[in-house]
């Protein structure tokens, strides 16, 4: 299930009206790898990824797949999976039909709508109508939609929103499947904590412009160790004059330039007693939360 | 399978849109029964009393009784195929199916022809159940009461046969109509108001004068009606007034046009839409 499709945006603008939804944003995702496509709601991932499978058309820029528009692949769903956040379902056609429909319109065999149904667990009520289900017995269906073409390439739209804790379970250890086959997978939302056990990179807009576009681990930014004392200040000028940087929190002190043993080392060699010592909690979310706050609201 | 070597599975998919969802045999069953009662309601007024003395039913001439019994298949039937059409379009905005079938066939008049296509053999399904009601029950009728059924005749088999293509025209037009008015609720309204009611008292109007019968003509029931060849409310509006109909090719080229106008201006407008 290797593939070599690289998703490539390139100078992607649209404007709806007077709202520029996305504007100049380029990234790839390369093969075989996992990327988080972020931002807050109203960011612009929706209309990036409607614009990149053709159902939106750009106002400038392009967004293909390897070079190819989605309209101009030889065979789309066998090329790139598709669930996306609207739950594009007749309510009064079963699970089984639907995926029958596509099959039939994208000339995939029959049996793969058995394996997908089976795929994602929705085998056994596959033949009742959609609008019995629940909104994740749709998640499921919406990825054994993407998966009908048994495709290299997976683009899922928010597939986390709205699922209980047992279906977010479930997704997680789904989307480690697709991506230990080989896949590139493309996966959108709004939540950092949501993908961030299932990916390798993220790619993180707001209002539309990118604002990071790289490896999770670099995203957290320099380690950092969190120390106090109830003698604070002697502390602060102590770890100062030993050439580290220090921030002053309520917490304590934020100490960067220096691990958790040489912070304690430089205490007890200035007689200071320590209240608190340790890693600084991964700063992950509030890096995320940082880069997609309104500059106006930071202030 | 981005030419029109799709087309043969994507025509498959349109057809299985369909079956899938009960939507189209509510509407036949309905459409069986209307046509049915009304067929059967129309015989027993011309043929069955009217042929009792003493009635104010005014007698009609033997010849164009059948006809116009068996016509009310398009004459009256003609709102299901395009209910149909309309509705065929307008569900996949409704409930956001357009999505998968645009992911799935990213050419999308590849789709909406397969959508015609399909949609033009219900049309003929449509009128087939029709006809198995206004001439099923209207012949029955004729016979039982003593009339000549004019089953014998070729003539009425060719307006049988012009009755099937009125109503996959009507249907294409639907599909058309549904693409230019993508709102569900919005398009049946527009289809029930005009069919049932403002046609209807334009065509009543337009036969109160020469000049007016001659552009009522041109509405698209009453060139339908032309195409067929018969039909209770030309036949109605001849009694009271002035009335010209088309020969029925002009009546069928008219109802092609107008099919050919709105699923054009559907096609370049909302068809083309983003999908958001």
């Amino acid at each position: 299930m290797l593939t070599s499709t690289t998703i490539e945006i390139r100078g992607l603008s649209k404007t709806f009206g007077a709202v520029r939804a996305v504007n100049d944003l380029s990234f790839s995702v390369p093969p075989g790898t996992v990327t988080g496509f972020l931002g807050p709601n109203g960011a612009g991932k929706t209309t990036t990824l409607r614009i990149l499978l053709g159902l939106v058309r750009p106002s400038a820029g392009t967004a293909t797949f390897s070079g190819t528009n989605y309209r101009d692949l030889a065979h789309p769903l066998a090329t790139v999976g598709t669930a996306l956040e609207a739950s594009s379902f007749h309510p009064g056609r079963s699970a089984r039909d639907h995926l029958a429909v596509y099959a039939a319109a994208a000339g995939i065999a029959q049996h793969r709508v058995d394996d997908v149904l089976t795929q994602v667990g929705l085998a056994e009520q596959c033949d009742r109508r959609v609008s019995g289900y629940s909104l994740g017995m749709r998640q499921r269906l919406g990825l054994a939609f993407a998966l009908l073409g048994d495709p290299g390439v997976l683009v899922l739209d928010e597939p986390v929103n709205g699922l209980d804790p047992e279906g977010i379970k479930w997704i997680r250890s789904f989307l480690r499947t697709l991506a230990s086959e080989g896949r590139t997978v493309l996966i959108s939302s709004h939540l950092l904590s949501e993908v961030q056990q299932s990916v390798d990179r993220v790619v993180i807009i707001r209002k539309g412009e990118l604002v990071y576009d790289g490896g999770i681990a670099e995203l957290e930014g320099v380690p950092s160790v969190v120390a106090d004392s109830p003698r604070r200040a002697e502390l602060e000028s102590a770890l100062v004059a030993a050439g580290t940087t220090v921030r002053v929190g309520d917490e304590g002190l934020t100490i960067t330039g220096a691990s958790a043993t040489r912070i304690g080392e430089i205490a007890l060699r200035a007689g200071i007693p320590l209240s608190r010592l340790g890693d600084a909690q991964p700063g992950l979310e509030s890096a995320f939360l940082e880069l997609v706050q309104d500059r106006e609201e930071q202030q | 399978m981005t030419t029109m070597a799709a087309l043969p599975g994507v025509v498959r998919a349109e057809y299985l849109k369909v079956v899938s969802v009960r939507m189209w045999w509510v509407l036949m069953i309905v459409l069986l029964g209307y046509i049915g009662f009304t067929a059967g309601v129309l015989a027993l007024a011309f043929g069955g009393i009217g042929s009792i003395s003493g009635t104010t039913v005014p007698p009609i001439p033997e010849a164009i009784l059948p006809p116009l019994i068996y016509s009310v298949a398009s004459s009256i039937g003609y709102v299901f195929p395009v209910l149909f059409g309309t509705l065929a379009t307008t569900t996949e905005f409704r409930h956001q199916t357009l999505t998968p079938t645009f992911l799935a066939t990213p050419r999308r008049g590849i789709v909406l022809a397969a959508k015609l296509a399909v949609t033009a053999f219900f049309g003929m399904v449509y009128a087939l159940v029709a006809l198995v009601a206004s001439v099923g029950v209207g012949a029955a009728i004729l016979a039982a009461t003593g009339h000549d059924t004019g089953l014998g005749q070729g003539d009425t088999w060719l307006m049988i046969a012009r009755i099937v293509l009125a109503m996959v025209l009507w249907a294409v037009i639907g599909v058309g109509l549904g693409a230019l008015i993508p709102n569900q609720v919005a398009a049946v309204v527009v289809v029930l108001a005009f069919t049932q009611f403002v046609e209807p008292i334009l065509r009543l109007v337009s036969s109160l004068s020469d000049l007016t019968g001659s552009v009522g003509q041109f509405l698209p029931g009453a060139a339908s009606d032309a195409l067929v060849g018969s039909s209770i409310f030309t036949f109605l509006g001849a009694a009271g007034g002035s009335v010209t109909s088309l020969d029925w090719w002009q009546g069928g080229l008219i109802l092609l046009g107008i099919a050919a106008a709105v699923t054009g201006l559907g096609l370049f407008t909302n068809w083309r839409k983003d999908v958001t």
